[in-house]
């Protein structure tokens, strides 16, 4: 940043306060993770999402049989976070990553606490490690972690 | 599970921003000068119009406003207002209340502010007002160094003085 001499500066925290209501669909995928389980929809060709979506996103027809998944998968993609802001999942140094489910045929965004960039690798294998303290969130997987 | 637990129906997703704010030369000294007490604004080049707070250029004319900035009048004019019901964390005044903008005696745009000592059935446009200012040790370099305006008794300003404010 260029110093402006004499220029005064504050911090300044914009904040909104959202809350939204789930529906049927996102609202099981929540309770199920607030419960220790992983769960998706399935779609009419036989494919399953996760998380889900309340219509399929081809045909626009609208989807509720959920599917219970393992909370197991493999790494489709990533990215590493050198050093992470406050708001996000891991203190140190970790990986956000596209993770396909065993089960599943849609990948899920989350984070690879993995120690090291050098540990990463598309094709791996990677686990959820649960929060002790679940409340019906995207947290309650706190991250996942490689798979021996 | 043991025990029985309600689905989950709500999520909370607060979005929360933090920055680090940075005047600039010609807020801050505007700033500055509130924390003394005193109204700073700064005139246009080319048209002469006055605009408070301070800014360092014109949004009009596309040039940059220098030269000795214009101290105004702690008085002005309402030329708008509306009814707020609704209470405001950094607000203290009691439920209804007006919120205004005032043209500053000598200013050519208006200020946001609120009005106190006063009752909503008896605000109006044109209606004269003055500062209220904090007591003189709890200034900071703040705006919130004036708590609110009140009526100033003066008679209304007529509505050409004001007209083009609006
Ligand atoms: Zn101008």
């Amino acid at each position: 940043m260029s110093e402006v001499e004499d220029s005064l500066s504050a911090p300044h925290r914009l904040a909104y306060t959202y809350k939204r209501s789930l529906g049927p669909v996102l609202g099981q995928f929540f309770t199920g993770l607030r419960d220790g389980r992983i769960l998706g929809v399935r779609r009419a060709d036989g494919t399953v999402m996760v998380p889900p979506k309340e219509y399929d996103p081809d045909t626009g027809e609208a989807i509720d049989e959920m599917v219970e998944l393992a909370d197991t998968g493999e790494v489709v993609s990533w990215a590493w976070v050198h050093e992470p802001r406050p708001s996000q999942p891991l203190d140190q140094a970790f990986a956000y990553a596209l993770i396909r489910l065993d089960g599943a045929d849609t990948p899920l965004l989350h984070a690879v606490d993995a120690g090291d960039e050098s540990s990463m690798q598309t094709g791996m294998r990677v686990r959820a490690r649960w929060s002790d303290e679940p409340v019906g969130a995207i947290t309650d997987i706190a991250c996942f972690e490689p798979v021996a | 599970m043991s025990e029985e637990k309600e689905p989950v129906e709500v999520l909370r997703t607060p979005v929360e921003l933090d920055y680090t704010y940075s005047a600039g030369v010609s807020a801050s000294r505007f700033l500055r000068a509130v924390e003394q007490g005193k109204l700073l604004g700064q005139r246009c080049p080319v048209d002469g119009r006055v605009y408070f707070p301070s800014r360092g250029s014109c949004p009009q004319h596309g040039v940059p406003i220098e030269g000795e900035p214009v101290e105004l009048s702690d008085r002005g004019t309402i030329v708008t207002f509306s009814v707020n019901r609704v209470p405001s964390e950094n607000i203290d005044l009691e439920l209804p209340y007006a919120a205004i903008q005032v043209l500053l005696d000598g200013a050519d745009t208006t200020l946001f502010h609120v009005l106190g000592e006063c009752s909503i059935d008896d605000v109006r446009m044109g209606m004269r007002v003055e500062a209220v200012w904090r007591p003189r040790d709890e200034w900071t370099i703040s705006m919130q160094n004036i708590r609110y305006f009140k009526p100033s008794g003066e008679p209304d300003a007529p509505f050409e003085s004001y007209q083009e404010h609006i």
